[in-house]
């Protein structure tokens, strides 16, 4: 049985924490034996919602993000992506793919691939006040290492 | 990033390389776009061998590529994709708009 683990990082809305965010998770979710496959996931993931995070929801300033990683029972990894921007007015209407807000430098299918790549995920958004992405995914581990 | 480019019988090959995030994106497509409005090629190649990692971001390359070629007339080529940035591309369903080669293009 191997012990649970938590790891929590703020950072500003600094595009250049994309690849810090990317990282720092990759890190993370190693000590938990995933796949390759497994990791490229997770970096894309994180990389979706922390860029949403700086991108989206501080259109002309700069706010605080947070990362936060844990390692639940079952080599699950738990990855909650927060911030205190505009938060979505529809949040419906914003995970279907292709909706961008963002113009010609955005695909708007980072919902998308956050969803298909992950096990589980849930958005909640008040506007005005922040979102809040947190996704699962079961690691597969050494078949000895759970 | 560097971008190699490499011109040949009207085909622009353009060599990416690294991480293609949002922070790395509108630099890569001025970088893209200049070459093409430069050398005018029939077909551009994105020659992705060399891209350690891509999110969403690299969606929004292609299209704008895509955009830029189709306005001379011509296609585009995704060339070399490794598997992560492969599986970023098929979530946009990137392989209805252009064509996907897995072998180094003839460049
Ligand atoms: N953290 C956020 N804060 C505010 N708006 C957001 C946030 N994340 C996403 N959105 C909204 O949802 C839309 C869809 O997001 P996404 O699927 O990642 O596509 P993209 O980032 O390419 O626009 C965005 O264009 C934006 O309007
Ligand atoms: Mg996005």
């Amino acid at each position: 049985m191997k012990q649970e683990n938590e790891a929590l990082i703020q950072f500003p809305s600094l595009s250049a924490n994309e690849a810090l965010a990317r990282q720092i998770a990759a890190a993370f979710a190693a000590q938990m034996d995933p796949t390759l496959d497994e990791l490229g996931d997770v970096k894309t993931a994180v990389s979706e919602a922390v860029t949403n995070a700086i991108v989206h929801a501080y259109p002309d300033r700069i706010g605080p993000v947070s990362l936060r990683l844990r390692r639940l029972p079952g080599n699950v990894l738990e990855i909650t992506v927060k911030d205190r921007g505009c938060g979505i007015p529809d949040v419906a209407k914003a995970r279907e793919p292709m909706f961008t807000t963002g113009g010609a430098e955005r695909s708007g299918m980072g919902f998308t691939i956050m969803e298909s790549f992950m096990n589980s995920f849930a958005l909640r958004s008040v506007p005005g006040k922040g979102t809040t992405v947190r996704m699962r995914k079961k690691l597969t581990g050494r078949v000895n290492g759970e | 990033m560097t971008y190699t480019s490499l011109l040949q019988d009207k085909r622009l090959t353009i060599l990416l390389s690294g991480e293609i995030d949002h922070h790395s994106a509108r630099q890569t497509m001025e970088a893209v776009t200049s070459k093409i409005d430069v050398y005018l090629p029939r077909c551009c190649v994105l020659d992705f061998g060399a891209v350690s990692f891509m999110d969403s971001s690299g969606i929004a390359i292609v299209i704008h590529t895509l955009r830029a070629m189709e306005e001379l007339g011509g296609e585009v080529w995704l060339a070399n994709i490794p598997p992560q940035p492969m599986k970023v591309l098929r979530a946009a369903g990137i392989e209805k708009l252009v064509r996907l080669g897995a072998e180094r293009s003839p460049a």
